[in-house]
């Protein structure tokens, strides 16, 4: 019995394995897909960064240091919930038949697809760290790990998200439409551009809705030690976050439409 | 092989499938023929668990496409119409990424893998990014990716749609080698009525959601009255001659000048034929194909063409969801 439990659980990684190692290989072969998001979080970066750096905000730090970790998660944001669109692509040739006709299940397929989507966060929250050093922000091995599980546990939450989306948008365009309705929205109110503590009331309501924001404020904590909550309280939001949008990720690829 | 039992399949009002009943030997190539959207892919779809029937079922090797879906799944291969390999990898990223899976262990991956890029001639392309191989190669990576884990059954939704003569040709040798080497029972759709000819053992002829025909190629051309011989007058008078006292004459086409004779052994029959004729010009001859087999009986029972898809089924499912 322990022995085909184990085969079967062998098999299922190595169905994640391929499904992750195809996401990656195109990855890897489409770097201009990689120049082109990571130009976008640089943008902000220097331009809003050093433009109202030069205001003399009471921040309490440089505001570009200050808007780093955000734009850490911006460009998760960005990248994750985008990564969703690829599911239309699959769907559009047979790539996503040919996966659904194949015994593994649809939640393995699901996960496959996420751990892809993780990956391509991962690689471009890479460069903005090496940009960050040039900023004058310091890691050690310890915020570093914290770093990474925290862009880890958001872009897997935000994959499930953008993966949700393309599991019920049959369409290119209005992938795009519906998501920018959520991804900015996300990004403006995660407290990314500016601290969360004086915020009117319904502002301020909202920010702590939007799951960014302690991402966010757990990269704050990390980096800046400038957080509003407390590093764990934090993580246990986000895990909780990313926990719920997985099971309705998972419960949406159940009933899509195979053909 | 195959068991299809009332099989029914209804977008909203629209019969996709009006109650199908079938069976599918081992090792034979079954074609399904018919105008497009008569019902051939979803049929497809449902044997290879993508769709669920409205009513019926089907047995599969032997399992149920209803409760049993992923034994049908492991006992499959399907090549849809679109391409479905992704054409950033190399052919055999492809393969890899499929062999994974399905579950097949590590030491037998490389060795399938080389045995069905052998089998459909791709072994030197094999590095080679899928994007930069033709629409012919495509298809062969394709029909690889599908035999990869051994299936019992094969399904090909088309293969040969959109290749040129010379590409056609070489997938038809590929296809009558991989019966013989692999061992597979392998149900083809086509609308090509040569195609079906050359490859198939048996041949569904499913229109408007039916099967309206179901036999050999040979068996089928029989049906439609032995041999064709057409032959043309110089008017239309000469035309009009009695065939009726000819018993070995099934059938008698009159069209202006020429008639149109189905008759039995055309070698030994046509000069007694000829004896009583007057004022020929021409005789022409023609063994019937599938091609007249399909036209007659499209001509019995077919309303009109509708699209791959067709458009009641589209909006059907619109007004579902």
């Amino acid at each position: 019995m322990l022995s085909i439990r184990n085969l079967n659980f062998n098999i299922i990684l190595g169905q994640l394995y391929a499904l992750w190692l195809r996401e990656f290989k195109v990855f890897l072969r489409e770097r201009s897909r990689l120049v082109a998001s990571t130009f976008t979080p640089l943008l902000w970066l220097f331009v809003i960064g050093s433009g109202l750096g030069s205001t003399n905000l009471q921040i309490g730090t440089d505001y570009q240091k200050f808007i780093f970790p955000g734009i850490i998660c911006m460009s998760v944001i960005f990248t994750s919930v985008f990564f969703g669109s690829y599911i239309i692509w699959d769907r559009k040739f047979d790539f996503l038949k040919s996966v659904m006709v194949a015994p593994s299940s649809r939640t393995t397929v699901f996960v496959g697809k996420t751990l892809g989507g993780m990956t391509t966060s991962l690689f471009q929250v890479g460069i903005i760290l090496i940009i960050g050093m040039v900023l004058g922000i310091n890691y050690d091995a310890i915020s570093l790990l914290q770093i990474i599980s925290i862009v880890l546990i958001l872009s897997f939450g935000l994959t499930s998200l953008g993966l949700t989306f393309g599991s019920y948008i049959e369409s290119l365009e209005g992938f795009q439409l519906i998501v920018s309705f959520v991804v900015f929205p996300l990004f403006f109110l995660s407290g990314a551009l500016f601290p969360i503590d004086n915020l009117p009331p319904w502002l301020k309501f909202i920010t702590l809705v939007d799951p960014a924001t302690y991402s966010v404020d757990a990269l704050r904590n990390s980096l800046l030690h400038l957080g509003t909550y407390s590093f764990d309280l934090d993580i246990e939001l986000l895990l909780l976050f990313t926990l719920i949008i997985t099971l309705i990720g998972i419960f949406s690829f159940k009933r899509m439409k195979a053909v | 092989m195959i068991i299809i039992k009332n099989l029914v399949k209804k977008y909203g009002e629209f019969y996709a499938l009006h109650g199908l009943n079938f069976e599918v030997n081992e090792n034979e190539i079954f074609g399904l023929l018919g105008p497009n959207g008569a019902g051939k892919t979803t049929l497809i779809h449902i044997l290879a668990t993508l769709l669920k029937p409205t009513e019926g079922y089907a047995i599969v090797n032997g399992f149920n496409v209803l409760h049993d879906a992923t034994k049908v799944r492991e006992s499959i291969g399907v090549v849809f119409q679109a391409p479905s390999s992704d054409d950033m990898l190399t052919g055999y990223e492809n393969l890899k990424v499929h062999a994974l899976l399905y579950g097949i262990p590590s030491k037998k991956r490389e060795i399938r893998i080389s045995e069905v890029l052998k089998l459909v001639g791709l072994e030197e392309r094999k590095n080679d990014q899928v994007k930069k191989y033709s629409g012919g190669m495509r298809r062969r990576l394709e029909i690889a990716r599908g035999l990869l884990h051994n299936p019992k059954v094969f399904f090909l939704d088309e293969p040969t749609l959109g290749l040129d003569p010379q590409s056609r040709d070489i997938m038809w040798t590929y296809i009558k080698k991989i019966v013989k080497e692999e061992n597979v029972t392998i149900i083809l759709t086509t609308h090509y009525m040569e195609e079906a000819d050359t490859l198939c053992d048996r041949i569904g002829f499913i229109a408007n959601g039916r099967i309206i025909a179901l036999d050999s190629p040979l068996n089928l051309k029989q049906e439609i009255g032995g041999d064709i011989v057409k032959i043309t007058f110089t008017d239309d008078i000469h035309a009009n001659t009695d065939f009726a006292d000819f018993d070995f004459v099934h059938r008698v086409e009159n069209n202006g000048n020429s008639v149109i004779i189905y008759m039995d052994e055309v070698n030994s029959n046509l000069h007694r034929l000829v004896k009583h004729l007057d004022d020929v010009k021409s005789i022409e001859y023609t063994k019937p194909t599938l091609n007249d087999v399909f036209l007659k009986l499209s001509g019995d029972t077919l309303s009109g063409d509708s699209p791959e898809g067709g458009f009641m089924q589209r909006y059907a499912q619109y007004k579902k969801s």
